[in-house]
Protein backbone atom coordinates (compact mmCIF):
# COMPACT_ATOMS: atom_id res chain seq x y z
CA UNK A 1 0.00 0.00 0.00
CA UNK A 2 1.01 3.60 -1.09
CA UNK A 3 -0.12 6.84 0.50
CA UNK A 4 -1.01 9.94 -1.48
CA UNK A 5 1.84 12.64 -1.15
CA UNK A 6 0.49 16.13 -1.33
CA UNK A 7 3.12 18.82 -0.42
CA UNK A 8 2.76 22.57 0.60
CA UNK A 9 4.90 24.48 -1.05
CA UNK A 10 5.21 28.09 -2.30
CA UNK A 11 8.96 29.62 -2.90
CA UNK A 12 8.43 32.67 -0.22
CA UNK A 13 8.25 32.52 3.36
CA UNK A 14 5.09 33.49 5.55
CA UNK A 15 2.77 33.08 2.96
CA UNK A 16 0.54 30.51 5.16
CA UNK A 17 2.03 26.97 4.48
CA UNK A 18 1.75 25.57 8.14
CA UNK A 19 -1.74 27.03 8.63
CA UNK A 20 -2.50 25.24 5.39
CA UNK A 21 -0.51 22.15 5.83
CA UNK A 22 -2.09 21.68 9.38
CA UNK A 23 -5.57 22.71 8.43
CA UNK A 24 -5.17 20.35 5.34
CA UNK A 25 -4.11 17.28 7.23
CA UNK A 26 -7.25 17.98 9.87
CA UNK A 27 -9.65 18.26 7.03
CA UNK A 28 -8.28 15.12 5.73
CA UNK A 29 -8.78 13.49 8.98
CA UNK A 30 -11.90 14.57 9.51
CA UNK A 31 -13.28 12.83 5.99
CA UNK A 32 -12.09 9.56 7.66
CA UNK A 33 -8.47 9.39 6.10
CA UNK A 34 -5.90 8.07 7.96
CA UNK A 35 -2.98 11.24 7.76
CA UNK A 36 0.52 11.75 8.91
CA UNK A 37 1.52 15.87 8.31
CA UNK A 38 5.91 15.65 7.97
CA UNK A 39 7.40 19.44 8.95
CA UNK A 40 10.42 19.32 6.71
CA UNK A 41 11.81 22.48 8.26
CA UNK A 42 14.15 20.93 10.00
CA UNK A 43 16.24 23.44 12.34
CA UNK A 44 12.69 25.39 12.36
CA UNK A 45 10.00 23.28 13.73
CA UNK A 46 6.69 25.11 13.92
CA UNK A 47 4.14 22.57 12.71
CA UNK A 48 3.65 21.25 15.96
CA UNK A 49 3.17 25.10 17.59
CA UNK A 50 0.28 24.99 14.76
CA UNK A 51 -1.16 21.76 15.50
CA UNK A 52 -1.13 22.23 19.39
CA UNK A 53 1.41 19.17 19.82
CA UNK A 54 4.57 20.88 20.96
CA UNK A 55 5.11 19.89 24.43
CA UNK A 56 4.30 16.15 22.93
CA UNK A 57 7.20 15.87 20.88
CA UNK A 58 9.91 13.44 21.95
CA UNK A 59 11.40 12.13 18.61
CA UNK A 60 11.17 13.63 15.22
CA UNK A 61 11.64 12.90 11.65
CA UNK A 62 15.98 12.83 12.11
CA UNK A 63 15.34 10.54 14.59
CA UNK A 64 13.37 8.58 12.13
CA UNK A 65 15.26 8.75 9.18
CA UNK A 66 18.38 7.97 11.47
CA UNK A 67 17.03 5.15 12.73
CA UNK A 68 16.95 6.79 16.09
CA UNK A 69 13.71 6.28 16.89
CA UNK A 70 10.78 4.15 14.99
CA UNK A 71 7.84 5.62 13.10
CA UNK A 72 4.99 4.72 15.58
CA UNK A 73 7.42 6.15 18.23
CA UNK A 74 8.10 9.20 16.51
CA UNK A 75 4.44 9.86 14.92
CA UNK A 76 2.61 12.28 17.70
CA UNK A 77 -1.59 11.17 17.87
CA UNK A 78 -3.41 14.33 17.54
CA UNK A 79 -5.72 14.99 20.25
CA UNK A 80 -8.82 16.08 18.41
CA UNK A 81 -8.58 13.67 15.76
CA UNK A 82 -8.12 9.68 16.34
CA UNK A 83 -6.63 9.35 12.32
CA UNK A 84 -4.37 12.42 12.36
CA UNK A 85 -0.66 12.29 13.17
CA UNK A 86 2.23 14.72 13.16
CA UNK A 87 5.96 14.44 12.93
CA UNK A 88 7.84 17.36 13.77
CA UNK A 89 11.16 18.37 12.37
CA UNK A 90 14.20 18.27 14.53
CA UNK A 91 14.96 21.61 16.22
CA UNK A 92 18.66 20.32 16.74
CA UNK A 93 20.03 18.81 13.42
CA UNK A 94 21.01 21.17 10.44
CA UNK A 95 19.03 20.49 6.91
CA UNK A 96 21.92 18.09 5.53
CA UNK A 97 20.55 15.48 8.39
CA UNK A 98 17.97 14.28 5.83
CA UNK A 99 18.34 12.36 2.93
CA UNK A 100 17.01 10.93 -0.19
CA UNK A 101 16.66 7.42 0.51
CA UNK A 102 15.34 8.45 4.37
CA UNK A 103 12.68 10.24 3.28
CA UNK A 104 11.57 7.53 0.83
CA UNK A 105 12.08 5.09 3.56
CA UNK A 106 9.39 6.98 5.76
CA UNK A 107 7.08 7.76 2.85
CA UNK A 108 7.17 3.94 1.93
CA UNK A 109 6.79 3.08 5.61
CA UNK A 110 3.58 5.26 6.11
CA UNK A 111 2.57 3.43 3.31
CA UNK A 112 3.03 0.45 4.83
CA UNK A 113 1.57 1.36 7.78
CA UNK A 114 -2.19 2.11 6.20
CA UNK A 115 -1.69 5.74 6.06
CA UNK A 116 -4.10 7.53 3.28
CA UNK A 117 -2.15 10.66 2.78
CA UNK A 118 0.69 12.63 4.14
CA UNK A 119 1.15 15.76 4.24
CA UNK A 120 4.89 17.20 3.64
CA UNK A 121 4.88 20.58 5.24
CA UNK A 122 7.80 22.56 2.74
CA UNK A 123 10.17 24.97 4.35
CA UNK A 124 10.32 28.30 2.10
CA UNK A 125 12.95 28.38 -0.38
CA UNK A 126 14.32 25.95 -2.75
CA UNK A 127 17.17 24.74 -1.25
CA UNK A 128 17.69 21.14 0.31
CA UNK A 129 14.99 20.95 2.60
CA UNK A 130 12.20 22.35 0.01
CA UNK A 131 13.23 19.57 -2.92
CA UNK A 132 13.12 16.79 -0.63
CA UNK A 133 9.19 17.92 0.64
CA UNK A 134 8.50 18.04 -2.95
CA UNK A 135 10.53 15.13 -4.83
CA UNK A 136 8.19 12.35 -4.03
CA UNK A 137 5.01 14.02 -3.96
CA UNK A 138 1.83 12.87 -5.92
CA UNK A 139 0.05 16.23 -5.74
CA UNK A 140 1.36 19.67 -4.74
CA UNK A 141 -0.56 22.54 -2.68
CA UNK A 142 1.16 25.83 -4.13
CA UNK A 143 0.46 28.44 -1.42
CA UNK A 144 0.25 32.17 -3.07
CA UNK A 145 -0.70 35.58 -1.63
CA UNK A 146 -1.88 38.23 -3.78
CA UNK A 147 1.47 40.13 -3.70
CA UNK A 148 3.95 40.06 -6.43
CA UNK A 149 6.60 38.82 -5.30
CA UNK A 150 4.66 35.48 -3.71
CA UNK A 151 3.40 35.21 -7.33
CA UNK A 152 7.00 35.40 -9.10
CA UNK A 153 8.22 32.47 -6.51
CA UNK A 154 4.99 30.20 -7.02
CA UNK A 155 5.54 30.36 -10.90
CA UNK A 156 9.78 29.21 -9.78
CA UNK A 157 8.19 27.08 -7.84
CA UNK A 158 5.42 25.64 -10.44
CA UNK A 159 8.45 25.16 -13.14
CA UNK A 160 10.34 22.97 -10.57
CA UNK A 161 7.40 20.75 -9.56
CA UNK A 162 7.16 19.96 -13.06
CA UNK A 163 10.30 18.67 -13.87
CA UNK A 164 12.49 18.21 -10.37
CA UNK A 165 10.13 15.19 -8.86
CA UNK A 166 10.16 11.81 -9.67
CA UNK A 167 7.27 11.45 -11.09
CA UNK A 168 8.87 14.06 -13.60
CA UNK A 169 12.02 12.05 -13.70
CA UNK A 170 10.37 8.81 -14.19
CA UNK A 171 7.90 10.52 -16.81
CA UNK A 172 4.75 9.09 -14.48
CA UNK A 173 3.06 11.70 -15.58
CA UNK A 174 3.12 15.50 -14.10
CA UNK A 175 2.00 15.58 -10.47
CA UNK A 176 -0.96 17.30 -9.68
CA UNK A 177 -0.56 21.09 -8.72
CA UNK A 178 -2.96 22.97 -6.97
CA UNK A 179 -2.74 26.67 -6.63
CA UNK A 180 -4.24 28.58 -3.33
CA UNK A 181 -4.27 31.69 -2.69
CA UNK A 182 -4.69 33.25 0.94
CA UNK A 183 -4.81 36.38 2.76
CA UNK A 184 -7.22 37.55 0.24
CA UNK A 185 -9.04 40.96 1.05
CA UNK A 186 -11.96 41.05 -1.08
CA UNK A 187 -11.89 44.87 -0.32
CA UNK A 188 -8.45 45.61 -1.46
CA UNK A 189 -9.21 44.10 -4.43
CA UNK A 190 -12.00 45.77 -4.80
CA UNK A 191 -10.57 49.20 -5.17
CA UNK A 192 -7.77 48.21 -7.24
CA UNK A 193 -5.22 47.72 -4.56
CA UNK A 194 -4.83 44.25 -4.35
CA UNK A 195 -4.60 41.41 -7.16
CA UNK A 196 -7.51 39.67 -7.96
CA UNK A 197 -8.27 35.76 -8.13
CA UNK A 198 -8.26 36.19 -11.74
CA UNK A 199 -5.39 38.18 -12.24
CA UNK A 200 -3.23 35.32 -10.33
CA UNK A 201 -4.85 33.01 -12.19
CA UNK A 202 -3.73 34.68 -15.58
CA UNK A 203 -0.61 35.29 -14.66
CA UNK A 204 -0.04 31.70 -13.28
CA UNK A 205 -1.40 30.06 -15.96
CA UNK A 206 -3.62 27.98 -13.67
CA UNK A 207 -7.05 28.20 -11.66
CA UNK A 208 -7.01 28.10 -7.85
CA UNK A 209 -8.19 25.53 -6.12
CA UNK A 210 -9.31 27.25 -3.31
CA UNK A 211 -9.12 31.11 -1.68
CA UNK A 212 -8.58 31.73 1.97
CA UNK A 213 -9.85 35.60 2.93
CA UNK A 214 -7.77 37.51 5.19
CA UNK A 215 -8.66 36.73 8.48
CA UNK A 216 -8.15 37.72 12.04
CA UNK A 217 -9.28 33.88 12.70
CA UNK A 218 -5.85 32.85 11.58
CA UNK A 219 -3.69 33.98 14.22
CA UNK A 220 -6.38 33.25 16.87
CA UNK A 221 -6.22 29.67 15.56
CA UNK A 222 -2.34 29.95 15.52
CA UNK A 223 -2.13 31.32 19.38
CA UNK A 224 -4.34 28.48 20.26
CA UNK A 225 -2.41 25.63 18.02
CA UNK A 226 -6.19 24.79 16.74
CA UNK A 227 -5.98 24.33 12.93
CA UNK A 228 -7.99 27.31 11.98
CA UNK A 229 -10.29 24.46 9.57
CA UNK A 230 -11.83 23.35 13.23
CA UNK A 231 -12.96 27.15 13.23
CA UNK A 232 -15.96 26.71 11.91
CA UNK A 233 -17.15 30.51 12.65
CA UNK A 234 -14.62 32.10 10.41
CA UNK A 235 -14.46 32.34 7.15
CA UNK A 236 -10.97 31.26 6.64
CA UNK A 237 -12.10 28.23 8.39
CA UNK A 238 -15.07 27.22 5.83
CA UNK A 239 -12.96 27.95 3.33
CA UNK A 240 -9.75 25.79 4.19
CA UNK A 241 -12.91 23.36 4.46
CA UNK A 242 -13.85 23.97 0.84
CA UNK A 243 -10.22 23.46 -0.03
CA UNK A 244 -10.10 20.43 1.24
CA UNK A 245 -13.39 19.25 -0.03
CA UNK A 246 -12.12 19.73 -3.38
CA UNK A 247 -8.71 18.67 -3.05
CA UNK A 248 -10.98 15.31 -2.66
CA UNK A 249 -12.57 15.65 -5.99
CA UNK A 250 -15.86 17.25 -4.70
CA UNK A 251 -16.85 20.03 -6.78
CA UNK A 252 -17.69 23.34 -4.92
CA UNK A 253 -18.31 26.75 -6.04
CA UNK A 254 -15.66 29.86 -4.27
CA UNK A 255 -16.77 31.70 -1.52
CA UNK A 256 -16.05 34.86 0.20
CA UNK A 257 -14.66 36.41 -2.61
CA UNK A 258 -16.66 39.69 -2.74
CA UNK A 259 -16.15 42.61 -0.29
CA UNK A 260 -18.92 42.79 1.90
CA UNK A 261 -22.09 45.13 0.91
CA UNK A 262 -21.91 48.81 2.80
CA UNK A 263 -25.29 48.80 4.68
CA UNK A 264 -27.19 51.49 4.00
CA UNK A 265 -26.40 54.24 7.00
CA UNK A 266 -22.36 52.76 6.14
CA UNK A 267 -22.71 54.15 2.77
CA UNK A 268 -24.80 57.83 3.80
CA UNK A 269 -22.20 58.24 6.75
CA UNK A 270 -19.25 57.10 5.92
CA UNK A 271 -17.48 54.41 7.68
CA UNK B 1 -10.08 67.57 -1.67
CA UNK B 2 -10.42 70.38 -4.33
CA UNK B 3 -13.27 71.48 -6.77
CA UNK B 4 -11.29 70.62 -9.77
CA UNK B 5 -10.04 67.51 -8.78
CA UNK B 6 -12.70 65.03 -11.05
CA UNK B 7 -10.65 66.49 -13.95
CA UNK B 8 -7.22 65.09 -13.35
CA UNK B 9 -6.59 61.63 -14.53
CA UNK B 10 -6.97 58.73 -12.05
CA UNK B 11 -3.71 56.93 -11.46
CA UNK B 12 -3.48 53.60 -12.29
CA UNK B 13 -4.59 51.03 -10.11
CA UNK B 14 -1.49 49.49 -8.24
CA UNK B 15 -2.72 45.89 -9.17
CA UNK B 16 -2.98 46.93 -12.51
CA UNK B 17 0.43 47.82 -12.58
CA UNK B 18 1.33 44.84 -10.44
CA UNK B 19 -0.27 42.63 -13.09
CA UNK B 20 1.31 43.95 -15.69
CA UNK B 21 5.20 43.86 -14.27
CA UNK B 22 4.15 40.41 -13.12
CA UNK B 23 2.89 39.33 -16.78
CA UNK B 24 6.05 40.40 -17.93
CA UNK B 25 8.90 38.61 -15.57
CA UNK B 26 7.12 36.08 -15.44
CA UNK B 27 7.10 35.10 -19.13
CA UNK B 28 10.86 36.18 -19.37
CA UNK B 29 11.58 33.27 -16.50
CA UNK B 30 9.83 31.18 -18.41
CA UNK B 31 11.39 30.97 -21.11
CA UNK B 32 15.02 31.22 -19.65
CA UNK B 33 13.58 28.15 -16.77
CA UNK B 34 16.04 24.89 -17.28
CA UNK B 35 18.75 26.50 -19.88
CA UNK B 36 22.05 27.30 -18.71
CA UNK B 37 23.08 28.98 -16.39
CA UNK B 38 25.44 31.34 -18.59
CA UNK B 39 22.81 32.43 -20.64
CA UNK B 40 22.63 36.15 -18.54
CA UNK B 41 26.27 36.38 -19.09
CA UNK B 42 26.38 35.64 -22.28
CA UNK B 43 23.76 37.86 -22.90
CA UNK B 44 25.47 40.83 -21.39
CA UNK B 45 28.90 40.17 -23.53
CA UNK B 46 26.44 40.00 -26.98
CA UNK B 47 25.22 43.30 -25.71
CA UNK B 48 28.75 45.10 -25.38
CA UNK B 49 30.04 43.86 -28.65
CA UNK B 50 26.58 44.67 -30.14
CA UNK B 51 26.81 48.22 -28.91
CA UNK B 52 29.93 48.73 -30.64
CA UNK B 53 27.93 48.51 -33.41
CA UNK B 54 24.59 50.03 -32.64
CA UNK B 55 23.29 51.55 -29.59
CA UNK B 56 20.84 48.82 -27.96
CA UNK B 57 19.49 48.19 -24.81
CA UNK B 58 19.41 44.59 -22.83
CA UNK B 59 15.70 44.42 -23.35
CA UNK B 60 15.92 44.57 -27.19
CA UNK B 61 18.18 40.80 -26.84
CA UNK B 62 15.91 38.23 -26.68
CA UNK B 63 17.36 34.68 -25.77
CA UNK B 64 15.65 31.48 -25.85
CA UNK B 65 16.73 28.16 -25.27
CA UNK B 66 13.98 25.81 -26.93
CA UNK B 67 14.21 22.08 -26.75
CA UNK B 68 13.05 19.87 -29.38
CA UNK B 69 13.42 16.01 -29.54
CA UNK B 70 16.54 15.41 -28.16
CA UNK B 71 18.41 18.57 -29.18
CA UNK B 72 18.52 22.21 -28.20
CA UNK B 73 18.50 25.35 -30.01
CA UNK B 74 19.68 28.36 -28.85
CA UNK B 75 17.60 31.34 -30.52
CA UNK B 76 18.83 34.82 -30.11
CA UNK B 77 17.08 37.87 -31.79
CA UNK B 78 18.17 41.55 -31.62
CA UNK B 79 15.70 44.33 -32.15
CA UNK B 80 17.64 46.93 -33.37
CA UNK B 81 16.27 50.25 -32.71
CA UNK B 82 13.93 52.02 -35.68
CA UNK B 83 16.70 54.08 -37.43
CA UNK B 84 20.10 51.99 -36.78
CA UNK B 85 22.56 54.61 -36.74
CA UNK B 86 26.04 52.65 -37.10
CA UNK B 87 28.49 54.22 -34.23
CA UNK B 88 30.97 56.30 -35.95
CA UNK B 89 34.41 55.63 -35.68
Amino acid sequence: MTAEIIVVTSGKGGVGKTTTSASLATGLAMAGKKVAVIDFDVGLRNLDLIMGCERRVVYDFVNVVHGEATLKQALIKDKRYDSLYVLAASQTRDKDALTQEGVEKVLEDLGKEGFDYVVCDSPAGIEKGAHLAMYFADHAVVVVNPEVSSVRDSDRILGLLASKTRRAERGEGAIKQHLLLTRYNPVRVAVGEMLSVKDVEEILGINVVGVIPESENVLAASNAGVPVILDDNSLAGQAYGDTVARILGEERALRFLDAPKKGFFQRVFGG
Amino acid sequence: MGILDFLKRKPEPTAVVAKERLRIIVAQERSTRGAPDYLPLLRNELLEVIKKYVHVDLEAININVERDSGHEILELSVALPDHAQPKAG
